[in-house]
């Protein structure tokens, strides 16, 4: 059965466990996701079935538009007055599209959502589509169909906030909504009979979850004790050969490369630069060395003109602090800074310390730009940033190592006790 | 005019403000680590933890009181959007 299996020219349910059906819909011609990803072969929206004693779970929805074939596939296997449960693992439209619509025919199915889910539930549906009422779940709830079982887990942002995994646990199978998903289209369905899908796994991992590591780790500790038959995600193959690798394998990609390498406790500090006349280069070397001489800081230079934004973002990534040297040009700062700030998306820059620096001929805005930047990439910056009108002076030069001393500081929370402000005072 | 001493743990800095400012007001000015998304109360991200004085900010509405649960608050987290100075407190990020 296995070999013959061609999603693409049927509209049935595919049972891929006891009472457990795939009733998703293919979108090979999608070329771009979400405006922010490449899919090469398109993608799937997942949806499933449960059957049970007593009434029937459908799990996740397709995108709108593909409605037609989740329902045709829905109807293959079940009445819609049978569907007992809904279950969204999260929100996001390539899953609820279908929702109104299943809700409307299936009046009587009982929703289930996390807690955090409500809010989005209600800003997501139409008025028309009428109020919903829901049930929220969290980790150790479950809903039962009888003679089997769905247990929930709360894994929120993975990658939404909302975002829950369920369980059926007499068949071992997780649905893990967008966790361990890909967008890979392929009417064979099963990771064992599809083509090569590492790439788009891989990427995947590294544009949606990636920026929520800790998250991921968090959710991993749910998962890995579960005993698992087949991982059945929202998007991509149903992984039902060897479903523990891809686990594991989301360990490590969250997981710091070469940790440690910034040794135990130190503080890590990145500071990259641009610079035209070598001025801002002269700010950045004085800024490190005064940084450098904090205990428990380990400083490392980077001019931008020497290297490529992914690996910088790498850096990036596992700093405790950045700062950022651009030279003011044409009022603004140079656009290597700005290509490197706007790749930011993939990596959790809360909470790291930011400050900006730069020499400048005329007017010199491009410090304060860099800085509003990172507050609005959710950074703190502790002090104003630095600005030396063309060659910077002994003096400055002294301003610099100050200016580096007091952010490693603050780093390795040593900064002076401050001084009580006004409110009126601030700017 | 009423006065209320706000302090900001993650950046050790003190503010004397006018009773009845709003914490996002000051956290925004003086850079502290509080962070902020919708500001409206809604979305949670500026969700901070008060350290002393909780009684010396305006109580959570029943709207702020439901993201708090939302987004799983421990005891004694607020919005720094939502929540008011009325006395002396020390707050951080959530």
């Amino acid at each position: 059965m296995n070999a013959a299996i061609d999603v693409s020219r049927h509209r049935d349910a595919v049972e891929f466990a006891d009472g457990v059906y795939w009733i998703g819909a293919l979108d090979p011609t999608l070329r771009t996701f979400d405006i922010i990803l490449s899919t090469a072969n398109g993608t799937t929206y997942n949806a499933y079935l449960v059957k049970g004693s007593e009434g029937v779970a459908v799990i996740d929805t397709v995108k709108e538009n593909f409605s037609d074939e989740f329902f045709a596939r829905l109807e293959s296997e079940v009445d819609y007055a049978d569907i007992k449960v809904i279950v969204l693992n999260h929100l996001e439209p390539d899953h609820t599209g279908a929702l109104p619509e299943l809700m409307r025919r299936a009046p009587q199915a009982k929703l289930y959502i996390s807690q955090r889910a409500t809010s989005m539930l209600k800003a997501l549906l139409r008025p028309s589509a009428g109020v919903f009422e829901y049930t929220t779940v969290k980790t150790g709830n479950s809903v039962s169909l009888g003679d089997r079982r769905l247990r929930f887990l709360h894994t929120p942002f993975l990658h939404w906030p909302d975002t829950q995994c369920t369980y059926l646990e007499d068949e071992a199978v997780l649905f893990s909504g967008d966790v361990f998903g890909c967008h890979y289209c392929d009417k064979r369905l099963f990771n064992d009979l599809v083509g090569d899908f590492r790439f788009s796994f891989d990427y995947y991992y590294a544009h949606i979850m990636r920026p929520f590591k800790k998250h991921v780790m968090d959710a991993l500790k749910l998962i890995e004790p579960l005993k698992l038959k087949q991982i059945a995600p929202t998007h991509g193959p149903i992984l039902r050969e060897r479903p523990r690798r891809y686990v594991t394998h989301y360990r490590e990609l969250s997981t710091s490369s070469l940790s440690g390498e910034i040794g135990g406790d130190d503080q890590s500090m990145v500071i990259f630069y641009m610079s035209s006349y070598g001025n801002t280069a002269r700010m950045a070397e004085e800024i490190s060395a005064g940084a450098g001489d904090v205990e428990g800081v380990r400083v490392s230079l980077y001019d931008l003109e020497g290297g490529e934004t992914e690996p910088f973002v790498d850096l990036i990534e596992e700093a405790d602090a950045l700062l950022f040297g651009s030279p003011t040009i044409n009022g603004d700062a140079v656009k290597p800074v700005w290509d490197l700030l706007s790749s930011l998306a993939v990596v959790n820059l809360k909470g790291k310390l930011g400050g900006a620096f730069g020499s400048y001929g005329w007017s010199g805005e491009a410090v304060k730009m860099i800085e509003d930047r990172m507050r609005g990439l959710k950074m703190h910056i502790p002090r104003e940033g630095l600005r030396v009108k063309l060659i910077p002076t002994d003096e400055e030069l002294d301003d610099c190592r100050g200016f580096g001393r007091f952010i490693a500081e603050t780093l390795v929370g040593k900064s002076p006790q401050k001084a009580v402000i006004d409110f009126a005072d601030l700017a | 005019m009423a006065k209320a001493k706000i302090t900001f743990e993650d950046i050790e800095q003190t503010v004397n403000v006018p009773a009845g400012t709003r914490v996002i007001e000051v956290s925004e000015k003086i850079g502290a680590g509080i962070i902020y998304g919708c500001r409206e109360g809604d979305c949670g991200s500026c969700m901070m933890h008060v350290t002393e004085g909780w009684n010396n900010l305006t109580e959570p509405s029943v709207l702020e009181e439901k993201v708090l649960k939302e987004n799983m608050a421990s005891r004694h987290d607020r919005l720094a959007c939502q929540a008011q100075i009325i006395g002396d407190c020390k707050v951080k990020p959530a």
